[in-house]
């Protein structure tokens, strides 16, 4: 998931007859599957829930071409590296939906920008993790990509109009970036040498692992989780959704001709799923704090790119003044 | 980039078609937006021409006005041609 550990503000939740009469009425449209519009009333725990989550989820894009963007000049071929800028190109577009959608919920793009800039919120925790090797971009695309796609299918199906909209467009271009990533790894298996072969499984060893941290912590009872489904922001668990990940992945790993770094992954006949093993909570927890592979380096990488971006903006903003004095002097 | 203005965009799919809302893009005037509006919404051939309009310049019915804008219409079956029972021996009309 984009989003991980989102808080909502719920200490319990509340039962429809301790609504006040809008609550309820809102409660009610939510159950009913009606879509909630940045016109409509809505709780303020509901409205905060989602700036939260949009942003995060918006960040998440926007840090998670920085991985990539490390391979774009070593790319092996002209081929690549025109996918490589079109999967980039992708992610900035989605952040761009995503921010417009949090907009429509009155919150300012800067300010949540400025958050993330200060360590304040999150992004996803995949984005600390260092890209090594050319087949890091294959693992990305297919198992990165592939878990924000079953998360974001579901998402789909979010109670907030705007946001629900943003997932469809996305859902739209993201089976490109999980296909072009199989590729890679299938034309390194099929064609490549030992070697090559080596540094998809090294690839994967390294990024399985953090791709299913992707989904966020074990559900429990907590109010936090509970409350996102009730408003329907969210529509699976964290553990549905990564189960659903695992199904489908383990497969398409076997026909790469790769395994997993996970002892205990096997099928399980009796309950039609995977088995996999426990995931290292403290790694989750440790990178979600900041201290990942390379969480420093993403920040301090948006900043400059801020930074050293103002003067395109103000000389934006001057054109266009002095276009208008113009036109108005005509 | 919040001080930039909004434009709400609109994107013909096809030519017949008409302009449907896509989304919206921050920028500093209706030139730039149309170059955003471009690069955000029709990466993969999705239009054929695109409309950018100032958010503000938009003039939106309001949520709880639904009922006395809406409401009116839906007790006038008369207006749908399905109410209009024919014999069968008329044929297609």
């Amino acid at each position: 998931m984009y989003a991980q550990l989102v808080e909502t503000g719920a200490k319990r939740l509340k039962t429809l007859e301790e609504m006040s009469p809008e609550e309820r009425a809102f409660q009610e449209k939510v159950d009913a599957e009606i879509k909630i519009e940045a016109k409509n009333w809505m709780p303020e725990g509901y409205r905060k829930t989602l700036v939260r989550q949009i942003s995060q989820h918006a960040h998440s894009e926007v840090v998670g071409m920085l991985p990539e963007g490390n391979w774009v000049t070593r790319a092996p071929t002209l081929k690549r590296k025109l996918q490589l800028m079109a999967k980039i190109q992708d992610e900035a577009g989605h952040g761009l939906y995503l921010y417009s959608a949090m907009e429509t919920l009155g919150a300012d793009r800067d300010e949540e920008i400025e958050k993330l800039h200060q360590g304040k919120a999150k992004y996803s925790s995949i984005f600390n993790y260092p890209t090594l090797n050319w087949a890091d971009m294959g693992a990305v695309g297919w198992l990165v990509d592939g878990a924000a796609i079953v998360n974001q299918v579901v998402l789909q199906r979010t109670s907030y109009g705007p946001y629900s909209r943003a997932m469809v467009r996305i859902c739209k271009e993201e089976s490109f970036h999980q296909r072009q990533g199989y590729q890679i790894l299938l034309d390194l298996m099929r064609g490549g040498t030992d070697e090559q072969k080596a540094m998809v499984q090294d690839a994967i060893n390294r990024l399985w692992w953090p791709s299913l941290m992707m989904f966020g912590p074990h559900d429990d009872e907590s109010p936090n989780s509970q409350q996102s489904l009730a408003w329907k922001i969210k529509r699976k668990s964290n553990d549905e959704l990564r189960q659903m990940f695992i199904d489908q992945t383990v497969p398409q790993l076997e026909f790469l001709g790769c395994t997993a770094p996970d002892p205990d992954l096997k099928w399980n006949e009796e309950t039609g799923h995977y088995d996999f093993g426990e995931i290292n909570w403290q790694e989750f927890y440790d990178v979600l704090k900041g201290n990942g592979p390379c969480n420093r380096e993403r920040i301090r990488t948006r900043k400059k790119a801020i930074d050293e971006g103002a003067w395109v903006r103000e000389a934006a903003v001057a054109y266009a003044k002095k276009q208008k004095q113009r036109t108005a002097a005509a | 980039m919040s001080e930039w203005r909004l434009y709400e965009v609109f994107v013909r799919s096809k030519h017949g078609l008409n302009h449907k809302h896509v989304g919206s893009v921050h920028a500093a005037d209706a030139e730039m937006a149309m170059e955003n509006a471009r690069d955000l919404y029709t990466r993969r051939s999705e239009g054929v021409s695109i409309w950018v309009v100032p958010s503000d310049s938009i003039t939106a019915s309001a949520s709880d006005e639904k009922e006395v804008l809406f409401d009116p219409s839906e007790d006038k079956v008369y207006r749908h041609a399905s109410f209009y029972k024919l014999p069968d021996e008329v044929g297609h009309m």
